[in-house]
């Protein structure tokens, strides 16, 4: 089976690129299965069912999204063998940029849309810097020019990926997307063992732990203050 | 405790650069080896070549193939899309290391659904997207890419516009002139673009004179007319290549004066002027 771990920021248009590329896929006769993982709620897995996709959906809660995926992906991936689907998707939104799901030696897709403006592929950071391949969206409301620019933007902060346009609605770009996926994704029995793209936050402080009071009385374990300037004064 | 930065991490992670953008090459003609509609009908005709400078209609309804078309020739297929056509360039099976640069590379595409969403100046824009193609834009040749935007427009845009403020027309124009002066895609495809706000037939001759060849979508008969040749789609095939008739030349041309009669309305409309002298305007039908 071939895991692909897909990931971008919230409503970049992931889930209408897996479904397009799950639709190519199935006529090239390859079956194909996602794993959504997400913070609070989600619909996208009834939008999976609906397609006849078999879907499993995980929710964080309160545990960060990124720490949530990574301590059950072997379990997702014995999931997908159990489905004995050909290919299998984990879906999951970058919800602060900081972290990314992408395991090593495993295909890694980046989502982002050009409306998300120039300086997005930057800060969007190791989902982004990290992954294979580049997809783009929603290039059909904007100006070649503007798509130029993105596509030279994402390049600048991913030298080594593949970009690829692909439009969630029509789907121009799926087959594409559908065959590099299918030609080039490893195969994997499991990813016991593999190893994270990019570490996870060197956290524990006292709010991850649930605190809510504010105050320097109130902060314990890994804290970092931020430099604010203050103007000087002439005596 | 220090927390390691984002930075750091991120500096250890470069890699070798290996799909850089580079210019399309050169392309004086493109030529379409053909392939097969969605039922496995091989496509009638041997081959397709278009030539820089060249103007191609595309004809079909929605669902037809025509965004498939295109596809195949960004892709520059090798009989290894679901239409099994390839696509030759200056008479070769090219180069296909530029398929994941991006898009566009060979496909500059304009629709009517296409808007400026960059919070930037027109003088700012263009030169963002020269940067992004590691040329210099010159004052020159910034002046140039607007004044030729303002041939396309009726109401002219100055390099100080904002571009997210720029009207429907002035926004067309200046993305019809952009792609002719700055873009290194040999191809454009101009997708069912109103005539309102701007000169469409000025616009075609402004990419033909820049070497583009100039894919036409559209059912505005005055528009597809002006090409030469018509490629018809059906069932995601091509199912018809159609040559310009003699009688289409004429019709054409008729056509052209009622485009250019409604032209004049319009700018009389626009101007508060009464429109009764037109009343018995010999183009009237």
């Amino acid at each position: 089976m071939k895991l692909i771990t897909v990931a971008g920021p919230p409503a970049c248009g992931k889930t209408a690129v897996i479904l397009k590329t799950v639709l190519e896929l199935q006529r090239m006769a390859v079956t194909a299965g996602v794993v959504k993982f997400d913070c609070l709620s989600t619909d996208d897995d009834e939008r999976y069912g609906r397609a006849g996709i078999p879907v499993q959906k995980g929710l964080s809660g309160s545990i960060c999204p990124d720490h949530y995926f990574a301590s059950n992906i072997e379990e997702t991936v014995a999931w997908g063998h159990q489905q004995a689907v050909s290919v299998l998707f984990t879906e999951s939104a970058g919800l602060c940029n900081r972290c990314s799901p992408h395991i090593t030696d495993v295909m890694a897709v980046a989502v982002i849309d050009v409306l998300s403006g120039i300086s997005a592929p930057r800060k969007v950071g190791p989902m982004l810097r990290t992954a294979d391949v580049v997809v783009v969206t929603k290039g059909d409301v904007v100006s070649q020019a503007e798509r130029e620019v993105f596509s030279s933007r994402v390049h600048g902060a991913n030298p080594r990926a593949r970009i690829l346009p692909v439009n969630g609605l029509n789907g121009q770009g799926a087959f594409e997307l559908a065959r590099l996926l299918r030609d080039e994704a490893p195969e994997h029995a499991s990813v016991t063992g593999s190893r994270l793209r990019y570490p996870m936050p060197s956290a524990v402080c006292s709010y991850c732990l649930g605190e809510q009071r504010i105050g320097a009385a109130h902060q314990i374990g890994n804290v970092t203050s931020l430099n604010l300037t203050v103007p000087e004064v002439t005596p | 405790m220090s927390t390691p930065s984002i930075e750091d991490a991120l500096a250890a992670l470069t890699g070798e650069d290996v799909a850089a953008d580079s210019p399309a090459e050169t392309v004086r003609f493109l030529t379409i080896l053909p392939g097969h509609d969605k039922q496995g009908v091989a496509e009638r005709f041997s081959r397709l070549t278009c030539v820089a400078g060249d103007v191609v209609c595309v004809v079909g309804a929605t669902g037809s193939g025509k965004s498939r078309l295109l596809a195949d020739i960004e892709w520059l297929a090798r009989a290894d899309t679901p239409t099994g056509r390839s696509i030759l360039l200056n008479g070769d099976a090219p180069d296909l290391s530029g398929r994941y640069s991006g898009g566009g590379r060979m496909v500059a595409q304009l629709s009517q659904n296409m808007n400026f969403v960059m919070d930037a100046s027109v003088e700012e824009f263009l030169n963002l997207h020269a940067e992004s193609r590691d040329v210099a834009l010159s004052p020159a040749h910034l002046t140039e890419i607007i004044a030729a935007a303002n041939r396309l427009t009726g109401e002219p845009l100055s390099a100080t516009h904002q571009l997210t403020e720029l009207s429907g027309g002035q926004s067309r124009a200046l993305m019809i002139a952009d792609t002719a002066r700055l873009s290194a895609s040999p191809i454009i495809l101009i997708d069912e673009i109103e005539n309102a706000g701007i000169d469409r037939h000025r616009a075609i001759e402004l990419l033909q004179g820049a070497d583009k060849i100039v894919l036409v979508a559209t059912h505005d008969p005055s528009l597809a007319l002006t090409a030469p040749r018509r490629l018809v789609l059906t069932n995601g095939g091509i199912s018809e290549v159609r040559e310009r008739t003699t009688a289409e030349e004429k019709l054409a041309s008729r056509l052209t004066r009622l485009d250019a009669l409604h032209a004049e309305l319009r700018a009389a409309i626009r101007g508060g002027e009464s429109l009764g002298r037109f009343v018995d305007d010999e183009r009237l039908p």
